[in-house]
Order: structure tokens, then C-alpha cells, then sequence
């Protein structure tokens, strides 16, 4: 289980919320009404109070580092500062030298192999966003935390990229929350939704 | 060896007059320097005239106390001027006491290494050999510190978006900040490196200038310009890799978030 309890940041009411081991959420709300602050809290990189925890082990009982592994937040803009695109990937302390790339979702999310050589400063948008996705997943996270992972893609990648995700958090029993504008995606991805409106976590 | 030519006032206002000129020229030209030129001549020929005048009744009488009082004086400017140039400023006392701690490792404590150790002065803190050695230490691996931490900062700074994806990627703090560090290490030990490798062919270094126009023989002033290359590069080198250690460890909390609210000012708005 992935336990929000009286989970808090400023500007939000506290938020008591449990997930279940492969389900996924969705969370709307306006711009700015803090869903990207509220994903940043649940990987541990902004201060938060209330409890927290991922099956039942706290945040605060785990290495921050470790946590973020577990707890993954794909940010909707993603960064890349090495020249080549495959030296982002296992790149934690304790994965070095593993061979963590999962050829079969390279390939689903229309990339072909050598896409590991190319380099990132010629990459689309569009291209970045399914490639951090790929980057995120080589982890192995139990937790997805993701923000708008399609906004730069067409409408056939993005089936791709909600189909891939789907498969991964029923394969692997992880748990996801996906925030999005659009409706008709969340409703795609998640039965359960949620949006945030005047700083209050509703049932949407 | 011939006596020493004494400088005259009269010698040293003709200098002046090319600084004059060249204020003149810049002001014509708008470059925007003159002021700034001005004040720093100002600075200099006021500074130096008096640490001549506090040097020569030191040597009068050389008692520790005095040295003491002195080499602190030094050590708060030496550090005061890290902070000034610094394009981000560290918070409060905390940035102030990361320089001083700094300064005091690679000058304070390499100068006493090498009186102690090597020159031997007696007593050891003779003010002739204490004082222009640490100003020197002081000096010159001020330079190095100052440009190891800026590049830290602003580069981190600069980076924080990549900072941030690191650690979210799983890395610990120390390895989302080794890259920035490797390369602020550099950039404050590169002005150190090339001047030992320009040392002789270049250029002739300063001190060893200074004693063969004293009337050194130009062995004997090798000899101490070697000595002070290395003591200025070990102090450098130690400096900047504790500004970098104390500063890199500053930059996150204790959950390895990037806190550049308790690194730096904020900004006035």
C-alpha cells in the first residue's frame, strides 16, 4: 500500500489517501493549484508533514535517495546533461554496470535500438518525454508519480505511453498517480479520480 | 651588489599619471571602468602605505601578540574579500565562517608548516619572515578559493533543474553535485597550475622580482619562489576542496533536497 495520512504541504488541506498495490489515480485541477507540488512532496524533494509511507515502511525511516528510487516523480519537463542519451539511465550508486534497459518497452514506444547512442541535445520534445519515461521505468520504482507524461506526444504515442504504463503497474503491482488536464485521458488510465480545487484533494 | 635605487614621491606620481591617463581614456571611450579604477589605486596606495608603516613598528618590536593581532587583521579581510567576490552571496555568518575556515587552512596553517618546519626563523614568528609569507599565502590562494566557490554556486545555480532530476533519478546528493564540484575544483586550482608552468619562461613571478631587486643573488630568490609555488599550490588545493566539501554539504537538507533558501541571500526586490 502507498499511505498518504494527514499528508500536508502549505497550501493544501491535509490529505488522507490509500492506494492499492496496481492501481493507478488521476489528479486534475487548475494550473498552479499545486498537483506538481504535491507529486515533488511524495518523493520526498519538497517538506512535507503527516505520514507517508510505502507498504507500510515510512519516508522518514528510508535514505532519501532510496525513497526516490521507490517513490519515482517524472516531471513534465524532463533534463538531460550528459552528450549521449543512454548514459541517464542506471545511474544510482548501487547500478552500476547493471544492464537495467528494458529492450521490449524501447521498442513499444517506437524507439529502435541504437536509440540509447543518440544525443540529447538533438532530440525533440516529444522524443525527451517518452525517452524519461523509458529512464524512469529502467529504476524499477514501485511508486509513479507522474506529471502530464504526454503532454509533447500525439495521440498514438500517447496510447502507447498510457498502454506501457498500465502493463507496467499491473506487472510489477506498483502503484501510479497520474495528473493531467485532459478529462478524457484520466478517465482512459484511472477509475479512481481526484482533483484539487481551493486547496482542498476532492473526489472527481 | 649595488645599494638599493630608493623610489622617489616624485617617481611614483609619474605612475599615477598613467593611471590618470588610462581613466581619461576610458571615460572618452564610455567603458565604464574609470571609477572603478580610480577607487582601486586609491585602495592600494592607501593600503600599502599603511601596512608599511604597522609593518615597520612590528619589526620593531616583534612580540607574538602583536603578530597575532596582525595575521587575524589579515585573515577577516582575506575573507571578507571571498565574499565580495562572490556572484551569489552566501546567508549570514555561516558564508563568512566557510572562507575564513578556508583561509585559515590553506594560509594560516601551511604558513606555520612552513615556518616551523622549513625556514626556522627564530623566534618563529619573526614578523620579517611571518607576515610577507602569509600575506602572500593569503593572496594568492584568496584567488583560487574565491573562483572554486563561485563556480560551485553560480554553477549549481545555474543547473538546479538537472540537480533535482538527478536526485529524483535515485542519486544521493553527493553524486547529483560531483560533476559541478570536479569542475569548480578545476577552475580554482587552473590559475595556480598555469603560473608554475609560465613560472621562469613567461613570467617572472613577483617575490622573486622583488629580491633580486633587492640585491638577492637570483639563486637564493629561485630557491624561495620554488617554495612558495608549492606551499601557494597545497594551500590552494586544500582550501578549495574544504570550501567545496562545506559548501556542497550546505547545499542540501538532510532528506538531500537542494536548499539554495538556506545557501544564499535572497535576492532584494
Amino acid at each position: 500500500m502507498f499511505t498518504l495520512e494527514s499528508f500536508s504541504i502549505t497550501g493544501l488541506e491535509p490529505i488522507s489517501l490509500t492506494l492499492d498495490a496496481g492501481e493507478c489515480i488521476g489528479l486534475s485541477g487548475e494550473s498552479g493549484c499545486g498537483k506538481t507540488r504535491l507529486l515533488r512532496a511524495l518523493a520526498d524533494m519538497d517538506e512535507h508533514s503527516g505520514g507517508l509511507s510505502l507498504d507500510n515502511t515510512p519516508c522518514e525511516s528510508m535514505c532519501a535517495h532510496e525513497w526516490r528510487k521507490q517513490v519515482a516523480l517524472l516531471p513534465a519537463e524532463s533534463q538531460w546533461w550528459h552528450d549521449r542519451v543512454g548514459e541517464h539511465f542506471c545511474i544510482a550508486h548501487d547500478d552500476a554496470g547493471k544492464a537495467c534497459i528494458d529492450e521490449q518497452a524501447v521498442t513499444r514506444l517506437g524507439f529502435g535500438q541504437d536509440v540509447m547512442s543518440w544525443q540529447t541535445s538533438r532530440c525533440s520534445s516529444g522524443e525527451k518525454q517518452r525517452l524519461s519515461l523509458l529512464r524512469l521505468l529502467a529504476n524499477k520504482p514501485r511508486v509513479l508519480l507522474l506529471d502530464e507524461p504526454t503532454a509533447n506526444l500525439d495521440p498514438e504515442k500517447t496510447r502507447h505511453v498510457e498502454q506501457l504504463i498500465a502493463d507496467y503497474v499491473a506487472r510489477e503491482h506498483a502503484y501510479c498517480i497520474w495528473v493531467s488536464h485532459s478529462a478524457e485521458q484520466l478517465q482512459r488510465v484511472s477509475p479512481r479520480r481526484f482533483v484539487i480545487a481551493d486547496g482542498v484533494l476532492k473526489n472527481g | 651588489m649595488g645599494e638599493l635605487i630608493h623610489l622617489t614621491a616624485p617617481d611614483l606620481m609619474l605612475t599615477a599619471l598613467l593611471i590618470l591617463a588610462l581613466v581619461g581614456l576610458s571615460a572618452r571611450m564610455q567603458l565604464g571602468i574609470g571609477w572603478q579604477i580610480t577607487i582601486a589605486a586609491i585602495r592600494t596606495t592607501a593600503q600599502l602605505l599603511l601596512v608599511g608603516l604597522v609593518l615597520k613598528s612590528v619589526f620593531n618590536n616583534a612580540e607574538l601578540h602583536w603578530v597575532v593581532l596582525i595575521t587575524m587583521v589579515m585573515l577577516t579581510v582575506a575573507s571578507w574579500e571571498i565574499m565580495s567576490r562572490q556572484k551569489r552571496k552566501l546567508k549570514g555568518w555561516w558564508g563568512f565562517g566557510i572562507s575564513a575556515f578556508a583561509m585559515f587552512i590553506s594560509s594560516f596553517l601551511i604558513t606555520l608548516l612552513a615556518l616551523l618546519l622549513i625556514i626556522r626563523p627564530d623566534p618563529w614568528y619573526m614578523p620579517q619572515y611571518m607576515i610577507p609569507l602569509l600575506g602572500m599565502l593569503l593572496g594568492n590562494t584568496m584567488n583560487g578559493i574565491a573562483l572554486g566557490m563561485d563556480r560551485l554556486v553560480t554553477t549549481a545555480w545555474q543547473q538546479r533543474m538537472i540537480i533535482e532530476q538527478r536526485l529524483m533519478l535515485g542519486q544521493t546528493a553527493s553524486e547529483a553535485i560531483r560533476d559541478i564540484r570536479t569542475d569548480s575544483m578545476r577552475a580554482g586550482m587552473i590559475p595556480i597550475i598555469n603560473s608554475m608552468a609560465a613560472a621562469g619562461i613567461v613570467s617572472l613571478p613577483g617575490m622573486m622580482t622583488g629580491q633580486i631587486l633587492a640585491g638577492s643573488p637570483p639563486v637564493e630568490a629561485v630557491k624561495y619562489q620554488i617554495l612558495i609555488m608549492f606551499l601557494v599550490t597545497a594551500g590552494t588545493g586544500f582550501g578549495v576542496i574544504t570550501v567545496l566539501h562545506l559548501i556542497s554539504h550546505r547545499m542540501f537538507d538532510t532528506r538531500e533536497r537542494l536548499r539554495f533558501d538556506k545557501l544564499l541571500r535572497a535576492p532584494r526586490v
